[in-house]
């Protein structure tokens, strides 16, 4: 079957955050001598590596459907990569240590698109639980129109609404750059927003956030969708400039006399 | 599964986790698969949209669909299908609910501590 070798191997080896790395010795097929590999998990796909510094993968094992289990074999801290189907094959693995053993079988376990798949449904179940169950006003006075606000007597957020979501990007993520996403959709930083206080909140940027969150507590703004980088950009700054200000009146607040 | 006429061949597509893969119409068997981990989706003319990747950008896979609708549906999954775009959400997702609640929702799984799910490079 043809694969897209060349990506694959760009996958591997670009600079990418890899969730676990290290020399793993791997039983060969069909003699069972164990060979000292360097091995790369990105995602659900296992790379191997000949050397550490290799240019490319001398192959890959894809996390899909799989079982990962400890066994006992003369090698020790061995585990085993177990396959359904009978024309799979069983990869048979060796750490060199108990705790390098213990960290791979954890991160192998929860390689899975899978895996990853059903935490992200449950938090967005959680998440649109958590919006669905506001108090029906929030305090600002103006309150724009969005997919997340929360309607007294409205339709339930229709599942729909929620894919847009993700089209946000922490901008720490080093993989952000190449994926079309970056055009799509910003998350403004809004780490900085201290907690909102009685009076009520500057009048927000031109573009609607999504949700606005606002019951005396922490709140947290939501993200607008962006058309374009340039508008994203000038969210941010306004964000920020917002944040700057807030901040400021929360220091000088704390500052003042105290009755 | 819906049929994807290629511009030149017939193929059936089908889109499993964060693969492509493709089949010619009367057999079991794929012929290929594109991991689609930094690529670039493009919706090209009409009922057309392309794949292209990041060490190859010249190089696009052109997909022609039945209807323009179709089309558009494949762009938008494939759009979502990387493993990075998941892991991404993942951390949105994380991120609000600890906003709104004050807790972390990864602890109840014990994974609060995976590199994977951290926010940020954590460059090995």
């Amino acid at each position: 079957m043809k694969l897209n070798e060349r990506s694959l191997a760009f996958y591997a080896t670009c600079d990418s955050p890899a969730d676990n790395s290290g020399f793993l010795y791997k039983r060969g097929e069909r003699h069972t001598a164990y060979h000292r590999r360097w091995f790369v998990l990105k995602g659900n796909m296992l790379f191997y590596f000949e050397e550490r510094d290799s240019r490319e993968p001398v192959g890959v094992i894809v996390l899909e459907g799989c079982n990962v289990e400890l066994c006992d074999s003369t090698e020790g801290f061995a585990f085993a990569i177990r396959f359904g189907g009978t024309k799979s094959r069983t990869y048979v693995l060796a750490a060199e240590s108990q705790a390098a053993m213990e960290s791979w079988v954890k991160s192998l376990s929860r390689a899975s698109f899978d895996y990853m798949r059903l935490v992200v449904r449950e938090l967005e179940k959680q998440l649109q639980e958590m919006s669905r169950g506001l108090p029906g006003g929030c305090a600002g006075s103006r309150e724009p129109p969005g997919p997340w606000k929360p309607k007294p007597s409205g339709p339930e957020q229709s599942r729909e609404r929620l894919p847009a979501l993700p089209a946000v990007l922490p901008k720490e993520n080093g993989c952000a750059v190449w994926n079309n996403m970056l055009g799509e959709g910003g998350l403004p930083d809004t780490s900085g927003c201290g907690g909102h206080d009685e009076e009520s909140s500057p009048r927000p940027p031109p573009l609607p956030p999504r949700r606005r969150v606002s019951n005396g507590e922490a709140a947290s703004a939501g993200a607008a969708v962006t058309e374009s980088p340039s508008t994203f950009c000038r969210l941010h700054e306004q964000y920020s400039r917002e944040v700057a200000r807030l901040r400021q009146d929360w220091q000088q607040r704390r500052r003042g006399p105290r009755p | 599964l819906p049929r994807v006429p290629a511009v030149l061949k017939k193929r059936l597509v089908k889109l499993v986790v964060n693969f492509l893969f493709y089949f010619r119409t009367d057999e079991a068997e794929p012929i290929g698969a594109l991991l689609l981990e930094h690529c670039k989706i493009t919706k090209e003319e009409e009922n057309i949209f392309s794949i292209s990747f990041i060490e190859e950008p010249e190089r696009k896979y052109c997909f022609e669909c039945a209807t323009e609708e179709q089309c558009q549906e494949w762009v938008e999954a494939l759009k979502r299908a990387s493993y990075e775009f998941l892991r991404r959400s993942l951390i949105f997702y994380r991120n609000e609910i600890q906003k709104m609640t004050g807790k972390d929702p990864l602890e109840q799984y014990g994974i609060s501590e995976e590199a994977r799910f951290q926010l940020g490079a954590h460059r090995q």
